[in-house]
């Protein structure tokens, strides 16, 4: 194809985004678009499959059964949702064992959040308050991205979500009705995940690199300034309902923005933990890397299975 | 890594209830069919979304290609006597 040629097909394709119109995986789209893609849906989905080792965790030492199977339900969906995006970024033309090998090998990025050790039961209610708050927050305006199998699988995972959130502030609240010392819990957890959760939503705008092109694409509709703003303004009123201290001095209603100022993130903070320095990356990795070698023979053997079935039946035909 | 064949991909079609098509609600690796079969309920109908479930391997299904989607789609565009408001009728007929 002449150059001449991939600039008007690129300008067709501008605009067909500019008019709401969905891209679907076998229309012609520009390599950026599709790397940028590949990029954004796996590092997502690799959040997701990461997402559920801090959370397994308290599994067998849930206090009830009533939270042990609510939290259960929680991880099980977070693999659903890890498969659900790793499909939707297969039909980009990147296999599952590529991508796979991108997580495992460490070029591919996932959520930072995941690299903070969960050390009290409270962190279980903080995780789904704030954490899986924030990713709402981020995953709602992807439902309406310009990429159809991404736009159709952040449907079905925000449908699911906001349960997380709910089973979160619902442990959150119990703690917080209880004696003093699990009150206690529940403010340390808060104190340990606030900032950690506000970092969560991406660098500033005017650090964010990918910012510009991916909104023209709608692969984002707000900036992550906008969305820690929305997030903060949501939540504070949250935590005045449980009677928690947001772990921020600066926190002040600003009655003229009708938005809460907030204090400095520490930023510096937030890029070692991206660079994997942070307190639990390489524990984090360990056990997803440990899980996959485990499974290999489960794996072999379930398609030597398979193989072998299948010939008996080719059999029986002839 | 293993030297040994991956699990192939399945597309994944559930009906919501009885009275619907079955629609196409994504895709997964599995090793046969059967799994494929429970791997999708796992994955797709966690909340009752399905009272039945087909999969397919996705290598046999054949696409069209949006390039020629030209040929194939425009020949329609220029019927409009396929339409019922192609016909002209007085105001006076009702129910047609």
């Amino acid at each position: 194809m002449s150059g001449d040629q991939i600039k008007n097909l690129e300008a067709e394709f501008e605009a067909r985004i500019a008019r709401d119109e969905k891209i679907e995986p076998k229309d012609w789209m520009p390599e950026k678009y599709r790397q940028t893609h590949i990029r954004q849906i796996s590092q997502h989905a690799h959040s997701e499959i990461v997402g559920m080792l801090p959370e397994g965790n308290w599994i067998t030492r849930a206090p009830s059964l009533r939270r042990k199977v609510a939290l259960l339900a929680k991880v099980q969906d977070e693999a659903g949702h890890g498969l659900y995006l790793y499909s939707a970024c297969e039909t980009l033309g990147i296999t599952r064992d590529e991508l796979y090998e991108q997580l495992h090998s460490g070029k591919a990025k996932y959520s930072s959040i995941f690299n903070y050790p969960t050390v009290t039961w409270a962190d279980m209610g903080a995780i789904g308050w704030l954490v899986d708050g924030a990713a709402i927050i981020n995953q709602v305006p992807l439902c309406n991205t310009s990429f159809g199998p991404y736009a159709r699988a952040m449907v079905r995972v925000c449908k699911e979500e906001s349960f997380h959130q709910r089973q979160g502030y619902e442990i959150m609240l119990k703690l917080c009705n209880g004696t003093p010392e699990q009150k206690e819990m529940a403010q340390d957890a808060l104190n340990r995940w606030w900032w950690p959760s506000l970092m969560m939503l991406g660098p500033t705008d005017d650090m964010s690199v990918h910012t510009e092109q991916s909104m023209k694409w709608k692969l984002k509709r707000k900036t992550n300034d906008e969305l820690r703003q929305q997030f903060i303004d949501q939540t504070v009123p949250q935590a005045d309902i449980l009677g928690l201290t947001i772990p921020d001095p600066d926190l002040k209603w600003n009655e003229e923005r009708q938005s809460y100022d907030f204090g400095e993130i520490n930023w510096d903070e937030f890029w070692q933990v991206v660079k994997g320095h942070g307190p639990m990356n390489k524990e984090r990795m360990k056990a997803r890397v440990g899980a996959w070698e485990r499974g290999e023979w489960v794996r072999d053997a379930a398609m030597a299975h398979a193989e072998k079935q299948q010939e008996r039946k080719n059999k029986q035909v002839v | 890594m293993s030297n040994k064949k991956n699990w192939p991909l399945w597309e994944v079609f559930v009906r919501s209830k009885n009275g619907l098509e079955h629609r196409h609600f994504g895709s997964l690796h599995a090793a046969d069919a059967e799994m494929a079969l429970e791997n999708a309920r796992d994955v797709y109908t966690r909340r009752n979304e399905g009272v039945s479930i087909w999969v397919v391997e996705s290598k046999h299904i054949t696409a069209s290609n949006p390039e020629h989607n030209g040929e194939l789609f425009e020949p329609a565009q220029d019927k409009v006597y396929r339409h019922p408001t192609f016909y002209d009728l007085p105001d006076d007929v009702k129910h047609m």
